[in-house]
């Protein structure tokens, strides 16, 4: 639970990953035999085995914003880092790295039809442009606030995608005692602006096989779009998303752990969306990948919905693949 | 600098057809390096060796244009195109282009306003509705002088106007390609490769090719970037001013900069009193998007000359700007020792 909350908690969209590598780093270093930190800032996490190289992958990079201007009145516009959707955004908070505060909201003259984030500002309170400079400059990041609360085994926090994947690697890797394969366990950064730090540390790697681990959206709630997933049903095995189609050894060896070792799980086909194994299945000549999916309900919002019993199928299931 | 982009930008290299530029750059700066040579997507790769081989330090600007290709030639002797790289087709009825190596003439036209109707007066052209006019009396005739194929370019000379200011087509990225000739005559720290590169109008591929043939430790592009600061335009969506310098580029669709490197390079230029402004807008893409991801990922930065009407017959620029874009660039080289400790 602290640890979840402390991933959550982390100030980091893409390109700016840095407090979440340095918490990853201090679980870890543990239970690893060597831990790189490349070029692009994805860390390396490497579990030496004897058998094929086999990569994990879950992003610690979060959507936010980026500050594009500041107004003479002191009012700040922005950019997206990542899919954030504008409706989202509406009177909703954001916190830069410094600890400072500002609410994000819209001008009223074109109303909220056809908002775009063009036409929206973040107010930190600042009478003027020189005031709000001390606290915020062009260039700096923000990300969404949103609380990190458990419900029983249920939890709702901001950028549950993917600390909640990097939360599952993390405990799998301290379950691990006689992994067959050689494991590189990879925390990668700007996921969410185009699967960029999985491609220059799987060419890095240049692993046997891959996996990334994700969250997905699911289809349960009320007249929600058609989708298969469940939360409470169990980790999903990914079938296949927009960015890429899941080797079916791989796919079918997770089933089959899954199978063997009780684990509860489910199939997952997401129609839009990718994920790291997108990039990775490409790298060089070619990664026969999968992907481990924890369903996540409200993604890109700053209340996304887990629950942690799907999670710690996912656990159970990357352990148990890593010692079959 | 100036009489070099005038000469640059009046030369026509759509991309994929980029020869001429090449040719014309090979021919200058083949005396300032140590190692040319020309890759097999037609990428030009200087090498100007530094006081040390330890690190490679490569720049990347692409000589490629926004144009046409000939399509279709009408019974008539019209010519029918597509566009190469993005152009508003908004910007096209009445202008003038040259169309092939033998720069034959041509006017784009469409029909006369009394004879479209309410939709089609409403609505922008689309730019199949578009044809060129070579003054050929029919099919045959015309293909005297045109084939499918042929490129096509704006046929804008470049001139200089107003207090500081130059036009003309193609300033994006002939600059870029003069600046770094510019570049070609000092040594620095490192072994520079200079890559003028193609097809980046297109999706950035010639970067892509040259970046993993050279896999530099940290990368400069020099490139053009929109400015908005024009009437209509409210303030915040400037993305960057004529005549504020050099814009650094901190996030585009494409690549996000280390914050680090973005930072040394806005704050290093203005203390050493080089007008550098941020590009305030996570717009558009270059080369930077290319290199960084190459194999194992390269620190990448973009230095860019603010433009207006970027991909239209004719780009203004400042040339207070292009010397900052210079000087920055500059100061860039001489300085990345210290830049690649702070990365580490």
């Amino acid at each position: 639970m602290e640890l979840i909350k402390s991933l959550t908690k982390s100030n980091a969209p893409s390109g700016c990953e840095e407090s979440v590598r340095n918490i990853i780093i201090d679980e870890v270093k543990k239970f690893a035999d060597e831990i790189i930190t490349d070029t692009m800032g994805n860390l390396i996490v490497h579990k030496k085995g004897k058998g094929k190289k086999l990569m994990f992958a879950a992003h610690m990079d979060e959507i936010g914003i980026m500050v594009t201007h500041i107004q003479d009145d002191g009012f700040i516009r922005f950019a997206a880092v990542g899919g954030v959707n504008a409706y989202n955004c509406i009177n909703s908070k954001v916190v830069f790295a410094n600890g400072t505060t500002g609410v994000v909201s819209y001008e009223q003259t074109n109303g909220i039809k056809d908002l775009k984030l063009a036409n929206m500002y973040i107010d930190i309170g600042a009478s003027d442009k020189e005031s709000a400079q001390k606290y915020v400059n062009v260039g700096d990041t923000a990300c969404f606030v949103g609380d990190c609360a458990f419900n029983g085994n249920i939890v709702i926090s901001k950028s549950l995608d993917n600390r909640i994947g990097c939360y599952a690697l993390i405990q799998a890797l301290k379950k691990i005692k006689n992994n067959t394969y050689d494991l590189y366990f990879t925390f990668t950064v700007q996921e969410e602006v185009g699967l960029r730090g999985a491609r220059t540390s799987a060419y890095k790697i240049n692993p046997d096989m891959a996996i990334a681990v994700d969250v997905t959206r699911t289809g349960d709630t009320p007249s929600s779009s058609a989708m298969d997933v469940k939360l409470g049903s169990g980790v999903a095995v990914k079938v296949k998303d927009a960015s890429v189609i899941c080797h079916h050894e791989v796919r079918e060896s997770l089933i089959d752990v899954a199978k063997k070792n009780n684990i509860k799980y489910q199939l997952e086909v997401l129609e839009k969306g990718g994920t790291d194994a997108g990039a990775i299945h490409l790298s060089h000549e070619g990664v026969p990948s999968g992907g481990l999916s924890i369903p996540t309900r409200y993604i890109h919002s700053s209340s996304e919905m887990s629950d942690l019993n799907d999670v710690e199928e996912c656990i159970k299931l990357i352990a148990a693949f890593c010692e079959r | 600098m100036i009489k070099n982009i005038e000469k640059l930008c009046n030369i026509c290299g759509v991309s994929g057809d980029e020869d001429k530029v090449r040719e014309y750059i090979i021919n200058k700066i083949t005396p300032l390096c140590d190692d040319i040579r020309t890759d097999s997507m037609g990428n030009v790769i200087a090498l100007k060796k530094g006081a040390s081989s330890d690190k490679k330090i490569m720049i990347a600007v692409h000589m490629d244009e926004v144009g046409f290709i000939v399509s279709e030639i009408t019974d008539k002797g019209f010519i029918k195109f597509q566009s190469v790289g993005g152009i508003d087709p908004r910007v096209l009825v009445s202008k003038r282009v040259v169309i092939g190596d033998k720069r034959i003439k041509g006017v784009i036209g469409m029909k006369a306003v009394h004879l479209q109707n309410k939709s089609e007066r409403e609505k922008a052209v689309a730019e199949n509705k578009l044809t060129i006019d070579i003054g050929a009396k029919s099919k045959k005739d015309a293909l005297k002088w045109i084939e499918i194929g042929d490129y096509i370019s704006f046929a804008t000379e470049f001139e200089q106007f107003g207090n500081g200011f130059i036009k003309g087509k193609a300033l994006d990225n002939r600059v870029g390609c003069a600046v770094a000739m510019e570049l070609l005559k000092e040594r620095y720290d490192y072994d520079l490769y200079v890559c003028f590169t193609v097809q980046e109008e297109i999706g950035l591929r010639g970067a892509t090719v040259a970046a993993y043939a050279v896999e530099p430790d940290i990368a400069l592009v020099i490139e053009t970037t929109t400015a908005s600061d024009v009437s209509g335009t409210d303030e915040h969506q400037y993305v960057v001013r004529l005549n504020h310098g050099a814009a650094v580029t901190l996030m585009d669709s494409r690549t996000i900069v280390d914050k680090r490197l973005a930072a040394w390079l806005y704050e290093n230029g203005n203390k050493k009193g080089i007008k550098t402004q941020y590009k305030e807008s996570n717009a558009g893409g270059n080369d930077a998007g290319a290199i960084h991801l190459s194999k194992e990922g390269v620190k990448t930065c973009a230095i860019s000359l603010p433009c207006r009407y970027l991909h239209s017959p004719v780009t203004v620029a400042a040339k207070d700007d292009v010397n900052s874009v210079y000087e920055l660039s500059r100061l860039f080289l001489q300085n990345t020792k210290s830049i690649m400790k702070i990365m580490r």
